[in-house]
């Protein structure tokens, strides 16, 4: 048994965990109704979470350093907005983009710095800069959406490859690469020497305040392609959007595993923790419970998805 | 004297895993003295101290308190008895004030809830001026030096009616004028019949105001005898007259050209001037008293604290060491004292440990290549005989000297010339310490140049071929092996050869 419990066995099987949470789930709804388990259904769930997944890959990895960013809903609306009025003024759909995600990493890169050479903990640092996104964003619009994009730009959205909708394709990619980076490159094993203990990391010679940048700097970039795909889909760029997306992905990257302590993590369970999230939204609404219901539900798995976590670290020690 | 007994301990053992941190040690104590207790670092005193004090529970043996057989559960329980300790870091709140430090808890109050705002600050005003101080007792305690700081502990035990009161090296911190202060608070509480047992290493201040000396060594009791009685030298004798024995494997290496100097190294502060030199297959020990600087030495060569002057050099280049990478880059590993904390990363596998610092030499076209790290650490679990089932297991489940196995293969694969090690057998068994100096070994036949800071002094009398004595942030005395002995190293550290030379 003692064997058993030793290495990576009990992440694992929270791993496992997660994942038959989520089936569990899928069972359940086909079970309750009759349209749930239908390839445009499917499809559908998919998409709608392909947003929050993108930017859960960001808040993964800022979390595995134990840090957290509140700011990301609020950079998501201020880049989307930025990239419409540039995407208005006429200039090249790729350029509207690049500056959009260029807008986000910036405002990552700010939160990087402030908690590298500011010294300020993620939590007080992302919650100032989500506030000044969010201001930004308004303050640049005027308050006013900006809306109507050409089809070119909207096919992000709309368009499908071998029938699977792009934003769908957009989220695997993002999520093969953030793998990799985790699992296979340097910077992967340094984000979690980082959060597992941040003296050692040093003592060990990582330039920590240079990869504290690096990985803040990628929540936002990711958090501006959420606005891009976000944008595309609405046909509009709103100061507004992107409420509580901050929420939402925390609590993807918990339920799917990450610890909030650091060290710890994988962007598969992230993935797995968006589409439970998406699955019980679109699950509930098809049996027609109401959203203010659903809060309550997605409210209590996350916490239930913490306690386990702190049962598990606890048999561990 | 009134000679009644108020303390008497006797056959306490207290074993942590691994050690037997106490071995059936005796103490007693007479109303109105000042009894000392004296031993190197981890000779036990703190141990015995927290027994008494209630932070930890005994084993083994039996306590006397005013020659009734008594158990102390725990801490309050220790107050109630009349047992105050004063630590070295005290334990006040530095936003409230001193009424409210010595009060707390306990306030008086007019209805529940409500404080006796008037009560609290006379009853500590009239407790401070028994004790001849000049403290205001509305005073916030953030405001006070570190003498009057000691001196509300002083009143709070009193408020508590101790009349056996611990102080911990109450002195460390003092002024000569302060010093003279709590001296006279001392025998003033003597006068009222209060019992002290008292920390220090300074021996003067123990022929000033000791009365008796209980002296600890290596966890066991070795003698109690009146001050008077006794010479500097003789207690100096008491505290470090072990037996070697020579399970020690040392083996001599070729010493070669100096790898590393050392010149005129300050830190604000914390250290002063330092300056050695380090040869190549030498093993050059560092001894000391806790808090005279080692540690920060050993810091400040591997680029972690801020140099404010001085110069190192590296194989005749000079080197500045502005992080651990700096370090690292020129060939220095450091083996850190507090392997949990600072040497490992627990929730990483022993291979991710091991490769850490040295990561780009396992990076291919921008990937980690697994199979040149798998074939790295695997050589060196088998080298330096690793217990791990896998390569892969996460460091937190292996045991002290297997963590510390996997430490030293970091600056291996890091391929580092100097090592630095800073306490290397803290916390392990004896058969993994045994294998621990056998690869120091190993590592000085090679040629590495190795620092070795120790509070053991058969560690460090065994393992060096030359000693720096440290004291103070300075360093305060140099010894090769065939003139060290435990006594000469226990002079330097106290500060009496030091000040002889001055």
């Amino acid at each position: 048994m003692k064997q058993f419990f030793n290495n990576q066995n009990l992440d694992q099987i929270r791993q496992f965990g997660t994942f038959f949470g989520l089936i569990a789930l899928c069972l359940l709804f086909t079970i309750l109704s009759p349209y749930f388990f239908t390839t445009s259904n499917l499809l559908n769930v998919a998409q709608q979470s392909s947003i929050i997944a993108v930017i859960s890959v960001g808040m993964t990895f800022v979390i595995i350093t134990a840090g957290i960013d509140l700011s990301v809903g609020s950079v998501l609306a201020f880049s989307g907005v930025v990239m419409a009025s540039v995407l208005h003024a006429g200039l090249p759909i790729p350029i509207g983009i690049i500056v959009g995600l260029g807008v986000g990493f910036s405002c990552g890169l700010l939160n990087g710095l402030l908690v590298s050479y500011g010294k300020i903990p993620p939590f007080i640092a992302t919650l100032g800069m989500m506030s000044i996104a969010r201001g930004a964003g308004l303050w640049f619009t005027d308050g006013r959406p900006i809306s109507g994009f050409d089809d070119s730009f909207r096919y992000l959205a709309t368009g499908e490859i071998f029938y699977i909708p792009v934003p769908v394709i957009i989220m695997i990619v993002v999520y093969v690469i953030a793998h990799l980076i985790l699992t296979k490159t340097k910077m992967g094993r340094y984000t979690y020497a980082i959060g597992g203990n941040e003296k050692a990391a040093v003592l060990s010679g990582i330039n920590i305040k240079l990869y504290l940048n690096i990985i803040y700097g990628i929540a936002g970039l990711l958090s501006a392609l959420g606005a891009v795909m976000l944008t595309a889909r609405l046909n509009s760029a709103q100061p507004i959007a992107g409420i509580m997306y901050e929420l939402d992905a925390i609590a993807a990257t918990v339920i799917g595993g990450t610890s909030l302590f650091g060290g710890k993590g994988t962007v598969i369970g992230t993935l797995i923790g968006a589409l439970i999230i998406g699955v019980l939204r679109n699950g509930l609404n098809l049996l027609g419970v109401s959203s203010f219901i659903q809060q309550i539900v997605i409210g209590s798995v996350i916490i239930g998805a913490i306690l386990l976590d702190t049962n598990l670290k606890m048999k561990k020690n | 004297m009134d000679k009644s007994c108020v303390l008497r301990m006797e056959h306490i053992s207290k074993r942590f895993p691994g050690v037997l941190a106490l071995d059936s040690v005796q103490f007693d104590l007479f109303k109105g003295e000042v009894h000392v207790l004296l031993g190197e670092n981890g000779a036990g005193k703190s141990t015995l101290m927290k027994i008494l004090s209630g932070a930890y529970e005994k084993d083994e043996g039996n306590i006397f308190i005013d020659e009734h057989k008594t158990e102390i559960n725990g801490p309050s329980h220790a107050q109630e008895l009349g047992i105050g300790i004063i630590y070295q870091e005290f334990n006040l709140n530095p936003y409230l004030s001193v009424a409210e430090n010595i009060f707390l808890g306990r306030e008086p109050t007019i209805l529940p809830g409500i404080i006796d705002w008037k009560k609290i600050y006379r009853d500590a005003q009239e407790l401070l001026d028994s004790l001849n101080v000049d403290i205001d007792s509305k005073q916030i305690v953030e405001t006070l030096g570190v003498a009057m700081k000691q001196m509300v502990e002083v009143a709070k035990a009193l408020s508590l009616n101790a009349r056996i009161l611990i102080m911990d090296e109450p002195t460390a911190s003092l002024s000569n004028n302060e010093i003279e202060a709590l001296f006279k608070t001392i025998k003033k509480l003597q006068t009222e019949g209060v019992a002290i047992i008292y920390i220090s290493h300074r021996l003067e201040e123990i022929f000033r105001i000791g009365d008796r000396v209980t002296v600890l060594r290596d966890g066991r009791y070795i003698n109690t005898k009146p001050v008077s009685d006794l010479t500097k030298d003789e207690m100096v004798k008491m505290m470090v007259d072990r037996d070697l024995d020579n399970h020690i494997p040392k083996v001599k290496a070729d010493i070669g050209d100096v790898v590393l100097e050392v010149e005129n190294i300050s830190v604000k502060d914390r250290l002063h001037d330092i300056s050695f030199k380090l040869r190549k297959g030498e093993i050059l020990g560092i001894a000391g008293l806790m808090g005279a600087g080692r540690t920060r030495l050993a810091k400040t060569l591997f680029g972690a604290e801020r140099i404010v002057s001085g110069k190192i050099t590296v194989d005749g280049i000079e080197v500045r060491m502005n992080s651990p990478r700096d370090s690292i880059n020129a060939g220095i590993g450091l083996v850190t004292e507090d392997r949990k904390n600072e040497g490992l990363i627990l929730d990483l596998s022993v291979k991710q440990n091991v490769c850490l610092p040295n990561m780009s030499k396992f990076i291919t076209n921008g990937w980690i290549n697994s199979g040149k790290e798998n074939q790295a650490v695997d050589q060196y679990i088998d080298k330096l005989n690793i217990k791990t089932p896998t390569r892969n297991q996460l460091a937190i489940f292996l045991s002290g000297g297997n963590q510390q196995k996997v430490v030293l293969s970091k600056w291996l694969c890091s391929d580092a010339k100097i090592f630095i090690f800073d306490e290397p057998t803290r916390g392990i068994d004896v058969g993994a310490k045994t294998e621990i100096y056998q690869l120091m070994n190993q590592l000085v036949a090679k040629g590495v140049a190795i620092i070795m800071i120790s509070s053991e002094m058969p560690e460090i009398l065994g393992m060096s071929d030359r000693i720096l004595i440290m004291r103070n942030g300075r360093i305060a005395g140099e010894l090769s092996d065939s003139e060290a002995s435990q006594e000469e190293i226990m002079n330097y550290a106290l500060g009496e050869a030091y000040e002889a030379v001055l």
